[in-house]
């Protein structure tokens, strides 16, 4: 990794990446490679604790979820209610936020170090079977995944009598058929059962008391398992002197667009900035063609946008959300100054009807009539009043158009698709304008901070 | 016709085992089906459900909702455009109509020698080398328009036959659960704490 200085601050490049120490080794994928560079040690520390030690460590290291609801996994962990046996965890590496494509790195290049994230996570919640959940998509992944545990097996990390001890646990291999829906836990629950991928209501069903086949089931991200070894080696006390107050540790972040090298990055969560991650030689080296920034999507493709004003902050959770948005699966999408943002809008809000499960109205219907409202005004059949029309959609799907979003459905799926709405229609007006060839009022109100963002004097936006 | 192979239903019975509900087998199943026939033939459908336990119309239910599952016969590449944000600001809606071009099919056809289907797909994971596309699940990325048409000639030559595997194909190394070494699908009804967790100390003895 690299050192240097960059705005005055010392960039953390220099820091020990994490998770994604070994993806220079070309083999890391393999046993032998895991083994010489570390491998399956931090199996080793756990079983040499008991289990509920194990997941103090965790707990107390503060390891937030890297899925994008950003729980911390300590606490899921310990909503498993007391003697009910068996319980399952369930790896969600189902990766398919557009933008972000860390999950998949993990996966394909260090496939050794999700499995020993997985055992450690059965070993200290007492987890009888373990299924590792694939996106149906990623046919490399899958293949890594299934020589990895081929080998693990042989080695005796997976399996019967892990290590001649008396933990055992199968891994199963398993791979979805193409859904974003099932990213959602209680919806990959029920795909892993073999039903259509729809998700179910909590409460109930939070899948940590009612999970897989209704038992208690931890569903973790394939990044949050990826840190347990390591924590595992060096103490959640460690891991919790990396980062900031609300978020510890590294991250991955995904960074595509309209920069000069675009690409995924594992860095100290609030030390770094979106202007670094943007514009320091060592990450994306500013906007191609050395044009403006125009706006950026902070954290998925449901992530309110930020701009030019929300460059200086940190990446960590705390101040994200303060100013309005998240940090979500931590992909970054870049928009230069020639962007048409209506257009914007509409492809990410498309991707919420295409995906949209169809088991809450106000998500079925509302996400595709954004859709075909905004495909009408790309066409130059919009009315002024469809404007409105978008916002007050937004409305009935998730009621004041704040942030963090009201939910007037099961799962987050369809507030997801007001973001790119309420962000383009509040800041780039104009461009709407311009579309439907007369001044645009809107009489919908909107709160969340990001999207009411004003732009600084100046900013030539 | 169109129903599993001696061989598969040998696979289907191990991969059933795996669970502690055999109807969690189902998608994988269908994507066993999918890699003999390169589509999910009716007769699969029957086939598979026979083997689960469960309807035909009940695979059908859970089949039909996922994108990758083909109800009619594709072509021997199925090429997914990535036209989602990242690719869209990037050059991938016009790489699909240059794909459309070259194919001389629209997005959703497949060719008349049925060597391609062309879908507009959405996030394929791979933003950061945008624009790009998978073949039967396989990675291209940072395509030229020239790129894409020396990648249909190389499919049509049978030059990337290694890489790309017919439509349906996905992982070909398969997880091996040796009966020796597995711990075994773990019931539902089990009640009892494993017994790492009743020992309470820790499983690995400190070492002297």
């Amino acid at each position: 990794m690299h050192a240097g200085t960059w705005r005055g601050h010392t960039l953390i490049t220099d820091r020990q990446p994490i998770i994604t120490a070994r993806f220079g080794h070309d083999d890391a994928h393999t046993l032998a490679r895991y083994e010489a560079t570390g491998g399956y040690q931090g199996l080793r520390a756990a079983l040499a604790r008991r289990p509920e030690d194990v997941a103090g460590e965790v707990k107390g290291a503060s390891l937030l979820g890297r899925g994008g609801a950003g729980f911390p996994a300590g606490v899921k962990w310990g909503f498993c209610p007391p003697g009910v046996w068996p319980r399952y965890v369930v790896v969600n590496g189902d990766e398919s936020e557009p933008g972000t494509y860390k999950d998949r790195m993990l996966m394909e290049r260090d496939p050794h170090q999700l499995i020993e994230g997985v055992l450690i996570a059965c070993y200290a919640v007492g987890a009888a079977q373990a299924f590792l959940y694939v996106r149906g998509e990623m046919a490399l992944a899958q293949e890594r995944i299934a020589a990895a545990l081929n080998e693990a097996q042989a080695a005796g990390y997976v399996g019967r009598s892990i290590l001649g001890t008396g933990f055992s646990v199968d891994v199963v291999l398993h791979w979805g058929a193409g859904a974003y829906i099932v990213g959602e836990e209680t919806a990959l629950i029920e795909s892993l059962e073999g039903e259509r991928g729809m998700p179910r209501l909590k409460p109930p069903y939070f899948p940590a008391a009612i999970g897989l086949y209704q038992q208690p089931t931890i569903v973790n991200n394939v990044e949050t398992l990826a840190n347990l070894p390591w924590i595992m080696v060096n103490g959640g006390e460690a891991f919790a002197a990396l980062g900031a107050e609300s978020s510890k540790g590294m991250r991955m972040f995904s960074v595509s667009g309209h920069v000069k090298r675009p690409g995924v990055f594992e860095v100290e969560f609030g030390v770094t900035t979106f202007r670094d991650l943007i514009y320091a030689p060592v990450y994306c080296g500013g906007i191609r063609h050395g044009n403006g920034l125009k706006a950026f999507i902070p954290g998925g493709a449901s992530a309110p946008w930020f701009y030019e004003e929300h460059l200086d902050l940190p990446l960590e959770a705390g101040a994200v959300g303060q100013a309005g948005s998240m940090l979500g699966s931590g992909a970054v999408v870049v928009m230069d100054d020639t962007t048409d943002m209506v257009r914007a809008a509409h492809r990410v809000v498309r991707f919420f009807a295409r995906e949209s499960c169809g088991k809450c109205t106000p998500c079925r219907e509302g996400t595709s009539w954004l859709e075909k409202i905004l495909q009408r005004i790309i066409d130059g059949q919009g009315r002024p009043r469809d404007v409105d029309m978008l916002l007050d959609v937004c409305d009935n799907i998730s009621p004041g158009i704040a942030w963090p979003p009201r939910q007037t459905t099961i799962c987050p799926l369809g507030p997801s698709a007001v973001s790119p709405i309420a962000s383009a229609v509040m800041r780039f007006r104009d461009e709407f304008e311009r579309y439907v060839g007369a001044p645009v009022t809107t009489t919908v109100a909107v709160k969340g901070a990001a999207f009411t963002a004003r732009a600084p004097e100046g900013a030539g936006v | 016709m169109g129903r599993l192979s001696a061989e598969n239903v040998v696979v289907a019975r191990e991969i059933i085992g795996r669970y502690p509900v055999g109807r969690s087998a189902l998608i994988p199943l269908c994507h066993l089906a999918q890699e003999q026939h390169g589509w999910l033939t009716p007769a699969a459908m029957a086939h598979i459900a026979e083997l689960v336990g469960v309807t035909p119309a009940e695979v059908l239910g859970t089949a039909s909702f996922y994108e990758m599952f083909k109800l009619h016969p594709v072509g021997r590449y199925v090429i997914n455009v990535c036209t989602s944000i990242a690719c869209h600001l990037t050059g991938g809606d016009e790489l699909l109509e240059h794909a459309e071009a070259t194919l001389g099919i629209r997005a959703g056809g497949t060719t008349a020698d049925q060597m391609f289907s062309l879908e507009g797909y959405e996030c394929i994971a791979a933003c950061t080398e945008a624009p790009c596309l998978q073949v039967n699940y396989r990675y291209f990325t940072r395509l030229s328009n020239a790129g894409f048409d020396a990648l249909i000639d190389d499919l049509r030559a049978g030059r990337r036959a290694e890489e790309v595997p017919p439509h349906g194909t996905l992982s070909r190394v398969r997880q091996r659960l040796d009966p020796e070494r597995r711990a075994g699908a773990a019931s539902p009804k089990g009640g009892e704490a494993p017994v790492w967790i009743a020992a309470g100390r820790p499983a690995l003895e400190p070492g002297p």
